[in-house]
């Protein structure tokens, strides 16, 4: 024990509170403002006193800004990311740590890799595949000038059009973000740490290779797993880029994008009670997430990034 | 690294790995591949021909004010919320380490605006600093005296993008403080304090190194995080303006690629910002990996 200093530990509290403070403040805000009528949000300073509005905005919130469907929109979007990518990484990392193969090198290093490629830095070439998955080969197709060849055998024209868009689908908005770097690394290190009896076992009683996995692998990575859905959910529900790259339809808008149209603008009637109140609705779903399941959250974000 | 004891399969391994080879392939190499021929590529916005330029897009770009000047904010803008939320998240994980009761409590009401979009975490400032209606710009007017205005001045749309994108970064950067803090071994603490070290004295000397590579790694994470994830908070926020003022290096390449179409510019600048993530975690696993021979 290190020495007690009453001073020093008040000091603590207070900074502590402060801290705490500052950090929900925004929040603490929003939910006051959500709760006022418009005369009572635009006044300055708004008062910090609840007032009585809290459902009607919540209602016109829910309406103006077509939160039902925005919202299990996001969620569709949310799971499926979630499922793919820890599906994806867990088959890829079992995989790399438990077979030996001429391209297992290859395979892990250009997983890795995809680390270095974020959607931020190919935005346009990316939207331009998702708008057409068989793009290259129709590129292939013109490049080797295979119309040519396709006309001397059949003996007449083909025109060939390749086309399967992925635009404005759940197919889109979660294919492109199921890869993952961090998840594979994080299940192979696991594995990794998995002692070798068990897989000796398992061999020596028969089992197959698949056998291990879903019976041995899949149970030790519960904790695992149950960090990451924490971890992807709220990567998954609080997309923004490629959401509104890929969606035009306003059946496919997801919840964060679809806020954009009932927050005031500068010209707009300022009904920032509704906006907030929106704005409160769609942050809640990844917030109960984090905070419901707390421990693992905080066991697998520290050791995703390890 | 690989197992001792392994399964053998002909087909199986190619099988599991195959969804997610497919995938990289299809939307991460191909794209990046894409993007990069292309940048050397000069082409019309109709779509018609395309022409090989070698680095004129290059050459453009950095002799386009417009770019050298987004390059400066990026800059500005990453070091003002990696300092802004570094500090703001050690400061409090120090305290929340120090405080013997209540531990959990304090961790859950610090650590939910983890899961708070950066759009909406745009919205909520937005909010607060709103020139007319604001609680927080009423302050910065009324007790500071400041005429402050988001909307036409270039530097309070800046400072207002740079509280919205740290005030969502400060609790990752506490929990992995307190992960950090916490393994710091209590008896080399408890030593110093023997000593008769300062509890001051013994955060600058015992916790601060110990913490290093805790802070560089956060530090790492918080600019990764303001180049790229904090497009949602530019685009709800400023769009970029005004006179673009919070018109970031991610925010630039969507503008003028996906609203202006400028093909061989945008492809250019996704270049540039792929040779600098690729640095950053050469750098980065460079660094990991001396610190683990060092310990080993």
């Amino acid at each position: 024990m290190t020495e007690k200093t009453p001073v020093l530990d008040a000091l603590t509290y207070v900074f502590l509170m402060a801290g705490i403070l500052i950090v929900g403040f925004p929040i603490i805000y929003a939910v006051i403002a959500a709760t006022l009528p418009i005369e009572e949000v635009t006044r300055v300073p708004m008062p910090l006193i609840p007032g009585d509005q809290f459902l009607v905005n919540i209602k016109a919130a829910w309406i103006n800004g077509n939160l039902g469907r925005n919202l299990f929109n996001s969620f569709i979007m949310a799971v499926g990311i979630t499922t793919g990518k820890i599906v994806v990484s867990l088959f890829g990392a079992f995989s790399i740590v438990y077979f030996d193969y001429r391209l297992r090198t290859v395979a892990f290093v250009s997983v890795f890799c995809t680390l270095m490629l974020p959607v931020e830095v190919r935005i346009l070439p990316t939207y331009e595949m998702a708008a057409n998955l068989l793009g290259p080969f129709q590129s292939l197709w013109e490049m080797l000038r295979l119309d040519g060849v396709a006309r001397w055998v059949a003996g007449h024209d083909i025109e060939i059009s390749l086309e399967w868009s992925l635009l404005d689908s759940y197919a889109g908005l979660i294919m492109p973000l199921v890869a993952s770097a961090t998840c594979t690394f994080l299940f192979r290190q696991f594995f990794l740490t998995i002692p070798e009896e068990l897989c000796e076992a398992a061999k020596m009683d028969g089992a197959s290779a698949m056998t291990f996995f879903r019976k041995i692998l899949l149970p030790l990575s519960k904790t695992n797993i149950a960090a990451l859905v924490v971890i992807e959910f709220v990567y998954g529900w609080n997309q923004y880029l490629w959401p509104l790259l890929i969606t035009t339809n306003p059946k496919m808008m997801t919840a964060v994008i679809g806020l954009q149209h009932i927050i005031p603008a500068a010209d707009d009637l300022p009904f920032w009670n509704i906006g907030l109140a929106g704005a409160l609705i769609v942050m809640l779903p990844p917030v109960l997430v984090v905070l419901l399941m707390q421990r693992w959250f905080v066991k697998g974000l520290v050791e995703k990034e390890k | 690294m690989i197992k001792r004891s392994i399964f053998t399969s002909r087909t199986l391994p190619y099988l599991l790995i195959l969804p997610q080879i497919v995938i990289t392939l299809t939307f991460f190499y191909w794209p990046a591949l894409q993007g990069l021929v292309r940048s050397f590529m000069l082409s019309d916005p109709f779509g018609g021909r395309t022409q090989f330029v070698w680095f004129d897009n290059f050459t453009a770009l950095f002799t386009n004010p417009l770019y050298l000047k987004s390059i400066v904010t990026t800059c500005l803008f990453s070091a003002l919320v990696a300092t802004l939320s570094i500090t703001i998240g050690l400061f409090i994980a120090t305290m929340a380490n120090r405080a013997l009761k209540a531990k959990a409590v304090i961790r859950t009401l610090l650590i939910w605006p983890y899961a708070v979009a950066p759009a909406i975490s745009g919205i909520l400032w937005l909010f607060l600093l709103h020139p007319s209606y604001g609680v927080v710009s009423y302050a910065i007017k009324t007790w500071l005296g400041i005429d402050w205005n988001p909307v036409l001045k270039g530097s309070d749309a800046l400072f207002m993008v740079v509280m919205a994108s740290a005030w969502k970064q400060i609790s990752y950067n506490f929990v992995f403080f307190v992960a950090g803090l916490q393994a710091i071994p209590t008896s080399l603490i408890e030593a110093a304090a023997i000593d008769g070290a300062s509890p001051f004295r013994r955060f600058w000397t015992i916790t601060v190194p110990l913490l290093s590579p805790t802070l560089f790694f956060v530090t790492v994470m918080n600019i990764i995080y303001s180049f790229f994830d904090t497009f949602g908070v530019i685009h709800t926020m400023t769009q970029g303006g005004p006179g673009g003022a919070t018109n970031i290096l991610v925010y630039k390449v969507y503008q003028d690629g996906f609203i202006g179409l400028n093909l061989g510019s945008s492809s250019a600048q996704s270049v540039v910002l792929m040779t600098l993530i690729i640095t950053i975690t050469v750098l980065q696993f460079k660094y990991v990996e001396r610190k683990v021979q060092y310990v080993g």
